[in-house]
């Protein structure tokens, strides 16, 4: 399919066309420069880490367009489930991970299926209702998450690996430390989006997949119970990240940023999560610099972006371009 | 497959449907032979797109069954209907509007593979590629395969859903006005492709330009105000009086 593609004239498309085809390579040499471009590590890491969030968020909302505004439970219980198996389990870091994913798929299974039997905005009051839930009860188990100061002391300072020793006190180490594993979900969710479940994905974003003969509401689930794992993935990271997992990680204004970061960059594109959160978190850390109303002036960006350009600043992009099907 | 063209393939019986206080269908029953090309018609309102939503499982009627080989089918989850091999298609166009021409079919024909890996490329699945490709040739389509379906004029978008509409392969094809909108040339491209597909299945429509349906079937099935008003040959439908004052009178 690729030979047919008419090729345009402008050399800014062709490239654009490019790093969209190449698109787990293009994000990859992004997200290697990024600490450079940035002007200190934390925020790379913080780019990297809710990049991820918002991308699998993504999955659920930009490419079958179900819109979530439970998602900050998955990214808090990742971390909440990473950090208790390190704090008081004393699990090695890798194992703690793979809880933190799991519980946060597992929470996705269990949302999941009481949500996707109701539709538009039921469902995301169901998800905003069970993610507050969620929520209360990390919130009240306090002897085990620390309540409302959070859980303290989930650090990983340094492990060995074939003999090489990693610091990750050493914030650039801890950058690429991070970035593998952002990496590997990244390629997990190009093959996704690449299998013929895509295709099923965007079938049910244009309500003809149950006359193509595809069971719906499996499908739902099975997007639902994956985008939950990604964002867990983000909340562990993020929880190696911070050495603590805050309470607001499990906050519905988590949910909100994940929202607002897959609008701002572009909703079903593939780019648009990492754009929106480099975007927004960057605009955060340069306007704290002069006033603490950040979030008016973020806001009034994004007002901006969905009244002038409501498919973001990747989607704008694509759309300028005259033909980038395999973009999205 | 051998068709018998005494054997039902479809029976719809006594199928009644209210939206709230509204009957939109109330006791229609009909019988379609094996391998038959029916036509359904009416005034505006009389229930036809509320019957042709039933038979492909959109929603289940209110009361009354649809029998399909011989089985009762009625209730079922709508993406069954096309896995037992009914198929319906839209209206409005109901493209994924963002995909390409040939993507577009191969996602309908993607039912074929009926288990499969994630996180394996689609393109490793040489069924639903093949039955895209064959398909987009028998509409005429082949040509425009790598285009947006957004992008294609609307005679072709017409063509093409009836393409995503065979893609499982269906014993029963419904289609809901296949020519609405269509230029006469058009017109005539999509008769001819509804005669030859009703010589490999069954296919039932819905039309509203009678000139077109006498030409094209031998049985006809009026509905006026959600009820059965009467069945025949187009002759027979033509001399109807009661038809004629309720349809053909008006036009």
């Amino acid at each position: 399919m690729k030979t047919t593609i008419p090729s345009s004239r402008s050399p800014l498309a062709k490239i654009t066309q490019a790093i969209a085809r190449h698109r787990v390579s293009s994000v990859a040499i992004a997200l290697l420069v990024l600490p450079f471009i940035m002007p200190y590590e934390a925020l790379a890491i913080n780019i990297l880490v809710f990049g991820l969030f918002a991308m699998g968020f993504n999955l659920l909302f930009g490419y079958m367009g179900l819109l979530s505004f439970g998602h900050g439970a998955f990214l808090g219980m990742g971390g909440y489930l990473t950090g208790i198996s390190i704090v008081h389990f004393s699990l090695p870091w890798g194992l703690a991970i793979l809880i933190g994913v799991l519980g946060a798929a597992l929470g996705g299974l269990v949302m999941g299926f009481l949500a996707i039997r109701t539709r538009g905005i039921y469902f995301s009051m169901v998800t905003l209702a069970l993610g507050q839930i969620i929520y209360y009860i990390f919130y009240k188990a306090e002897s085990l998450t620390g309540g409302e100061n959070g859980l303290r002391g989930v650090k990983v300072d340094s492990f060995s690996f074939f003999g090489f020793t990693v610091d990750l006190l050493n914030p650039i180490t801890k950058y690429y430390f991070i970035f593998i594993f952002v990496f590997a979900a990244i390629w997990f969710v190009s093959r996704i989006l690449n299998s013929p479940l895509g295709a099923v994905m965007v079938a049910i974003r244009e309500k003809r997949a149950a006359a193509c003969g595809f069971n719906v509401a499996r499908t739902k689930l099975l997007v639902f119970i994956l985008s939950a794992g990604i964002c867990g993935l983000a909340g562990s990271l993020r929880a190696l990240h911070l050495s603590i997992v805050p309470i607001d990680s499990l906050h519905y204004l988590q949910s909100g940023q994940a929202v607002m970061m897959s609008i701002l960059g572009g909703m079903g594109t593939f780019f648009g999560p990492f754009i929106g959160a480099a975007v927004m978190l960057y605009l955060e850390d340069v306007i704290t610099n002069f006033t603490t109303h950040w979030m008016l002036v973020v806001g009034l960006i994004f007002m901006f972006f969905v009244l002038f350009f409501p498919q973001g600043i990747w989607g704008s992009i694509l759309n300028k371009l005259p033909l980038s099907k395999n973009s999205k | 497959m051998s068709l018998s063209p005494t054997t039902p393939i479809l029976e719809a019986r006594n199928l009644t449907m209210n939206f709230g206080r509204f009957r939109a269908l109330n006791n229609v029953s009909a019988s379609f032979a094996a391998g038959s090309l029916t036509a359904i018609i009416g005034p505006n309102g009389a229930g036809k797109s509320t019957l042709f939503n039933i038979l492909s499982g959109a929603f289940p009627p209110s009361s009354g069954e649809i029998i399909f080989n011989g089985a009762n089918i009625t209730g079922q989850q709508q993406y069954e209907f096309p896995r037992q091999g009914i198929s319906k298609s839209f209206q409005i166009t109901n493209l994924f509007k963002q995909l390409s021409v040939h993507e577009n079919v191969r996602v309908a024909a993607q039912m074929a593979v009926s288990r499969f890996n994630f996180l394996k490329n689609a393109q490793s699945y040489p069924d639903p590629i093949l039955i895209a490709n064959e398909l987009l040739q028998r509409v005429n389509l082949e040509k425009l395969r790598n285009r947006k379906a957004g992008d294609l004029a609307h005679g072709q978008q017409r063509a093409l859903e009836i393409a995503m509409a065979l893609a499982c392969n269906p014993s029963l094809l419904l289609l809901d006005e296949p020519t609405a909108g269509m230029s006469p040339e058009e017109t005539l491209v999509m008769m001819d492709l509804i005669r030859t597909l009703a010589t490999e299945r069954t296919v039932i429509l819905v039309e509203h330009k009678m000139k077109l349906i006498m030409g094209l079937c031998k049985r006809i099935i009026v509905l006026h105000h959600g009820e059965f008003l009467a069945e025949g040959s187009p002759e027979e439908i033509q001399n109807n009086a009661e038809v004629r004052r309720v349809y053909l009178g008006q036009g």
